[in-house]
């Protein structure tokens, strides 16, 4: 069979979406529809829902989607990373009973990676997972996981085995969320949200069949997860819009999207908000102080670079050039931009900084700026891993020495965690 | 292109830098910049007839290639990588820029090929002891007289200007303030008094010079009295022109740090394993490629006339000033003693970046006239 061609893919999902598409019907009725055409993930296997098409001409098919108005398969949380894992590594059980509720969003899904004793090493997890009989029991606590209280399942890195070396005593499991054992606690912030969770688990169960790949390869499978959540990490943080449309299919969208967004209301924030630094120094007359005006200037020549070697890695990644190191620096440039920015901030502000709430600039917008933004040199990978990724593998220094590897993990020295 | 190059620009800077390897080694750059002309006029015809440089973005019709900033600015980033010593900026981006924008088209075709093929060295003399290079800094007076046009004063800070052929004057009528009253005028270097003295630059590859003028023979270029807008552009396009030049600096600077530290073992490793060392160059990564990507933006806002092309060039001058000084620390600092002596090549690059640093406007300068752009539009 020959490779299909964009215009026939265009004709095709066109004329399928003009025989199909109908937002008079529930979100799940619909989107069942679509998994069994394969056009919601047209670039996954023919027998888990797909049409093997080349993933270069997946924007082809969104682009039917968007002139049509129509509706995609679920994306929003961790369920893409849960789908794309599962797809790899899942045994046939798995994919029949996780992706197609994954797909309509009928189950949600959340990350049990970090641990309070593990937060840059996820390796390091001490979460343990022991047999009994046919089964797992699990013990352990994990941390900073968004979406614990709304998930059905949760795609748990456990140690099964304390003899062998760190790496090859994980495992991944498919940890189901709705069991007494698994107790889910927010975990209020310092500016005072709570997006995400704890989650405590003793002596919760999970059966054979949840076990995902092999004994002993759950690094291997989470660094598959962790790939996609890098790879669609910009897809992520570009905040999913849903259609002002109407109809049923449009409305339960809306709901689905509202309810998935409303935890990240404070990442503008957390980013520094760039926008409002100029608007906020007329309003405050700052503009006219010399030693303000040079400070404001500084935080928009780094913004701007730093958004210019966006665009320069963009441009690189489109053309199809091997990535430059102007793309492997973006998370590193954000933090600096963001702790630029709130300094300005402060600056602008005098002693309304002083403030927060109401009493507050722009009715606490700025306070939270100020508290929010040391969040982005730690999220996602701090600052200082970020160095030493770039120093070993942009600038080919070399790497760590590793103490923790050589040894059963039982006998490498770690945190006590209460 | 303000975020890519294509392929048949990324073939001309690595031509232009192989050229460069070959015939500015840090051994030519030293041999020149001991010499008081720092510059060397058969090398430079070589270069000229081999590649062409000159005539880069020079018109077609008057000599030269028609290329935009873009290629231009290749050029230069690659020179400042090499630290070439020429007087490839004074004739190019100041000299042929005056022309460009001061002079009239006959006067345009009569000095703009010789300064596209390399036979004339240009430069533009503005600044003077004030050491400013704005419209109304300028003192020096033109007098009409029965038997044509005279100069009186001083410039200084002029780039090549011992040693140009052609010197591009900005003078005023006497009695005349700002905007008002400001000509462009040629000036050959035989000129009855005139008088030039090479300044002793902390920077030996970067040559500057004082010049003074008594009753100095002269040729108005373009329009009497209209010459002002003439400099505010061509110091807007010498400003993003010398940010191209400075990353080109600083980029080298830190590979030949990087190199060096991988070499250098100290206490039974390279420095190179050591984590302050890795943070260290991988913070060096961040500002060069930020500073780079300004500089790449600023010369396209040139070519596509974008109307905050003055903002961006200011803003990439000022990013590639903090970054090529501070690149410049970092990289002594990781040859340790040894890059603090005179025999090791870091301190070469180490002058060019203080040199480029002040010239045309420091830092808070850029930041200052980038803010005036900035204030005024709607963010």
């Amino acid at each position: 069979m020959s490779t299909p061609n964009e215009t026939e893919v265009r004709a095709e999902v066109r004329a399928w979406l003009e025989a199909n598409w109908n937002p008079n019907q529930s979100l799940v009725q619909w989107r069942n529809t679509l998994i069994d055409s394969g056009w919601g993930v047209p670039h996954w296997p023919r027998r888990w829902y797909g049409r093997e098409l080349p993933v270069g001409l997946v924007p082809v098919v969104e682009e039917e989607f968007k002139r049509i108005g129509a509706v995609g398969v679920a994306k929003v949380g961790i369920r893409t990373l849960a789908a794309a894992t599962l797809l790899e590594h899942g045994s046939d059980w798995q994919k029949e009973r996780f992706l197609r509720p994954s797909l309509t969003g009928e189950e949600a899904w959340c990350q049990l990676f970090s641990e309070p004793g593990s937060g840059s090493d996820a390796a390091g997890a001490v979460t343990r997972a022991e047999r009994q009989g046919d089964d797992w029991v699990i013990n352990g606590q994990k941390l900073w996981t968004s979406g614990a209280q709304k998930a059905d399942f949760g795609l748990l890195l456990a140690r099964t085995d304390w003899d062998k070396t760190k790496h090859a005593g994980l495992s991944y499991f498919v940890l189901n969320m709705r069991q007494p054992g698994v107790v889910v606690q927010p975990l209020k912030q310092m500016n005072g949200h709570a997006t995400f969770n704890q989650v405590f688990i003793t002596d919760a169960k999970a059966e054979g069949r949840m076990l995902v790949s092999k004994e002993g390869n759950g690094w291997a499978v989470t660094q598959t997860t962790l790939m996609h959540e890098r790879r669609g990490a910009d897809a992520l943080r570009s905040t999913p819009t849903a259609s002002d449309r109407q109809g049923q299919v449009y409305e339960e969208e809306r709901k689905e999207v509202a309810i998935a967004l409303a935890p990240y209301s404070w990442y503008p924030q957390r980013a520094g908000r760039l926008d409002l630094i100029l608007p906020r120094a007329r309003e405050t007359g700052k503009i006219h102080d010399p030693v303000v005006r040079q400070e404001i200037a500084r935080l928009l020549v780094l913004a701007k670079s730093a958004e210019y070697t966006a665009r320069r890695a963009r441009m690189a990644q489109q053309q199809g050039k091997p990535q430059g190191p102007e793309g492997s620096i973006g998370k590193l440039a954000a933090s600096h931009v963001a702790r630029a920015a709130a300094r300005v901030h402060t600056q602008l502000n005098g002693a309304d900084a002083l403030l927060t709430g109401e009493d507050s600039p722009m009715k606490g917008v700025i306070a939270e700026i100020l508290v929010s933004t040391p969040a982005t040199s730690i999220a996602g990978g701090t600052d200082e891993i970020q160095r030493n990724i770039i120093a070993e593998r942009v600038l080919g220094m070399p790497r760590e020495p590793s103490v923790d590897t050589d040894r059963p993990y039982r006998d490498v020295p770690r945190n006590i965690v209460k | 292109m303000k975020f890519s190059f294509s392929a048949e620009q990324d073939e001309f800077r690595a031509a232009v830098r192989r050229y460069l390897s070959d015939r500015s080694p840090t051994t030519e750059v030293r041999r020149l910049m001991a010499t008081e002309a720092g510059w060397d006029r058969a090398a430079w015809q070589a270069m000229n007839a081999e590649l062409g440089l000159c005539a880069v973005r020079i018109p077609e019709a008057h000599g030269g290639h028609g290329f935009g900033f873009t290629e231009h600015c290749i050029v230069l980033e690659e020179m400042g990588r090499a630290l070439l010593c020429a007087p490839y900026f004074a004739s190019t981006v100041l000299g042929a820029g005056a022309l460009l924008h001061g002079a009239s088209a006959d006067e345009q075709a009569a000095l703009l090929p010789g300064i596209a093929s390399g036979q004339t060295v240009a430069t533009l003399a503005a600044a003077e002891d004030s050491g400013r290079w704005e419209v109304d800094s300028i003192r020096t007076t033109a007098q009409r007289r029965a038997d044509g046009w005279r100069l009186n004063g001083h410039k200084s800070f002029v780039l090549d200007g011992h040693t140009a052929d052609l010197i591009l004057v900005l003078a005023r009528a006497p009695g005349s303030t700002g905007r008002a009253g400001l000509s462009l005028f040629a000036v050959q270097s035989d000129a009855t008094g005139l008088q030039r003295r090479a300044l002793a630059t902390m920077d030996p590859t970067r040559k500057l010079a004082r010049l003074s003028f008594e009753e100095t023979p002269a040729q108005l270029l373009g329009v009497e009295g209209a010459a002002a807008d003439a400099l505010d552009k061509v110091m807007i396009e010498a400003t993003a022109c010398l940010a191209n030049e400075m990353v080109g600096g600083a980029a080298r600077l830190r590979e030949d740090a990087l190199e060096y530290a991988k070499m250098r073992v100290q206490f039974g490793k390279p420095i190179a394993a050591f984590q302050s060392m890795k943070h260290k160059q991988a913070d060096m990564l961040l500002e060069v490629e930020l500073a780079k990507s300004a500089a790449y933006y600023a010369a396209g806002a040139l070519d596509e006339g974008d109307a905050d092309a003055a903002a961006v060039a200011s803003l990439a001058k000022a990013g590639a000033a903090d970054t090529y000084l501070q690149t410049a620390v970092h990289a002594i600092q990781i040859h340790g003693g040894i890059g603090f002596t005179w025999d090791q090549d870091t301190h070469l690059w180490f002058k060019r970046a203080k040199s480029s640093e002040v010239l045309f406007g420091d830092a808070h300068d850029h930041r200052e006239r980038m803010m005036k752009y900035w204030e005024g539009a709607e963010a």
